[in-house]
């Protein structure tokens, strides 16, 4: 698409059937490329790439899950893919809940330093961790293991962001207060009322932390080493070769790494893209 | 519930326990890993001869870094993949947003929906379809250009001077949705009475867009454009996969992050791929820094 689709905007009022029509064809062309993702996963390599292309389903998806599964342990690359994403989210629900709380509630020497130098994490670019990474999981003796993937990402700065924002605008301070004076403890108040509290708020981090290790690829390009040990994006990349890469299976692979992504997309759209544009408005 | 005394902290206590885990994670995997490849960049070393074959070499990392006519090339080519992904992502995403804002009512959460959704998908599953959508002989982008328009059929990941526009589609692709959102949601905080005003006043819908939307946007660009910047400068994936980790023909297709990953895990010149790195970031503070100022409210502006 290009800005002439759009610039009538500016000039004369449009009827609203051509309004339609201008971001229905637009979003068309940002939905095509998953129309054929899941079309080219049911056909077979010649099929792909025959003329014209196909357009709807075909019957191989049997015969590329067998491609698929004999190249590649790919069953077992999709459950370290499901495993790695369950434990990253739970360890970032825990450790950013805990420190959103901390931050939004407890004042603190060097409180607002701290929260600045957290922020300023969040701008650091991927590129800058990935040797020291891959330094510091070989002197852990974490090379090739799963939790090098898991551990390390659970300190997420904008996990932080999200929980804080959240803490302040939705957990009451007296409530707070009143717990304290009646004897609970400290980590009781977290866990009893602030935690049950942020239940939306874990809902809508969870679901990014998961999305986002689900996709991770440099992290395991850099640790990994043994094809049974991958995660998915990992797995799939290790199909492509530079004269014999078998699409059809690699398409079926791809398909079924998205499908989750899909419909968890479709329960929470709204949910998800208010939580990953957090901070762009304030 | 009684806890073990250890656990019942005091309320001065208490946040530093909270946040504990998060910075002692944070200090293990991203400070020190941080400033270890701070000081990686100055050593010559080889992950096969072990830590103490380390050699100090002062700054001569950073000359190799700088005298390397790839390095130079790959930054070349990240400038160029940056320009032509980033630029056209805000010009696209203003209107649409701008017309999504003021012209749909219903469906209008499902439009969204439909050009957030590549931000949220795996960019390793995408770009493997992607290279598949770009193959010269019997790809989809080939075909309908040659239905559509007698295009002849294009080497898009083989030639040179095709991969960086293929790349550059992808992340357009993935990217524009995302900045949508942004301005949708900045605009929505543009008091609707300046336009009433304005339309009293006589002022044209184009009026309108340059002196009420346009400046009422403009912190969300400046947000943008930082992401686009820092994000156009670290790519790695798109190209990455789509050019089957090489680098593509004459390498074309290889941007900085690429470049630094193969000099420390193909090449193992671990001092050399740090340097580039803290070269890399450098530019990256530096852009964002200029970003910073270019967006700065004019003295005498509000």
């Amino acid at each position: 698409m290009t800005t002439t689709d759009v610039m009538p905007t500016v000039g004369r009022p449009m009827a609203p059937w051509a309004a339609y029509a201008l971001v229905g064809a637009g979003a068309l062309l940002m939905l095509a490329p998953f129309w054929f993702m899941f079309v080219f996963a049911t056909q077979s390599r010649t099929e792909i790439f025959s003329l014209p292309p196909p357009l709807w389903f075909g019957d191989d998806l049997p015969g590329n899950l067998a491609i698929l599964t004999e190249r590649i342990p790919f069953w077992r690359n999709l459950g370290w893919s499901l495993y790695v994403a369950l434990m990253s989210t739970a360890l970032t629900l825990l450790f950013c809940s805990m420190g959103g709380y901390a931050f939004a509630c407890f004042e603190f020497r060097h409180k607002n330093a701290l929260f600045a130098f957290v922020l300023g994490t969040m701008l650091l670019p991927s590129f800058m961790n990935m040797i020291p990474t891959f330094m510091i999981m070989d002197v852990l003796g974490w090379i090739d293991q799963p939790r090098a993937l898991y551990i390390p990402g659970a300190a997420s700065a904008f996990g932080i962001f999200l929980m804080r924002q959240f803490v302040l605008s939705s957990v009451p301070r007296e409530l707070i207060e009143a717990a304290r004076m009646d004897g609970c403890s400290e980590l009781g108040i977290y866990w009893r009322i602030v935690l049950p509290l942020l239940r939306p708020a874990l809902g809508t981090l969870g679901l990014i932390t998961f999305i986002a290790s689900w996709n991770n690829f440099i992290g395991p390009l850099v640790v990994m080493r043994s094809p049974e040990n991958y995660t998915l994006p990992l797995a799939l990349r290790s199909l492509q070769s530079p004269v014999d890469t078998e699409w059809g299976a690699l398409m079926t692979g791809s398909a079924i790494a998205t499908l989750p992504l899909l419909v968890l997309f479709a329960l929470s759209s709204r949910q998800l893209i208010a939580g990953l544009t957090a901070g762009a408005v304030k | 519930m009684k806890l073990p005394k250890l656990l019942r902290l005091s309320p001065a206590a208490a946040p530093y326990a909270l946040l504990l885990p998060f910075f002692a994670l944070f200090a293990v995997f991203g400070l020190f890993p941080l400033l270890f490849s701070l000081w990686l960049a100055f050593q010559a070393w080889e992950p096969t001869d072990g830590l103490a074959a380390m050699r100090f070499v002062g700054l001569g990392n950073f000359a190799f870094a700088l005298q390397d006519e790839w390095f130079w090339k790959s930054l070349k080519n990240t400038a160029w993949l940056a320009v032509a992904s980033g630029v056209p992502q805000h010009l696209v995403a203003i209107p649409l947003a701008v017309f999504i804002h003021t012209r749909l009512q219903r469906l209008r959460n499902v439009a969204v929906g439909a050009y957030f959704l590549p931000y949220i998908t795996s960019t390793v599953a995408i770009s493997i379809l992607f290279a598949s959508l770009f193959s010269t002989d019997f790809g989809v982008v080939n075909a309908v250009l040659g239905r559509l328009f007698g295009i002849d059929a294009i080497d898009w990941l083989g030639q040179p001077e095709n991969i960086k526009p293929a790349i550059a589609t992808v992340v357009f692709w993935r990217y524009v949705g995302f900045n949508v959102v942004l301005y949708l949601a900045a605009l929505q905080t543009i008091p609707k009475d300046l336009y009433e005003a304005a339309t009293m006043d006589g002022a044209s819908r184009w009026q309108q867009f340059v002196h009420i939307t346009l400046p009422g946007l403009k912190p969300v660009m400046y947000f943008g454009v930082t992401l686009s910047i820092i994000g156009g400068l670290q790519l790695f994936e798109e190209p990455f996969i789509l050019t089957g980790g090489r680098g593509g023909s004459d390498q074309a297709g290889m941007t900085t992050a690429m470049y630094l990953y193969r000099m420390a895990f193909d090449f193992n010149d671990f001092g050399a791929a740090s340097a580039m790195s803290w070269l890399l970031f450098a530019l990256v503070v530096g852009l964002t820094w200029a970003t910073h100022r270019a967006f700065r409210p004019k003295a005498g502006q509000a």
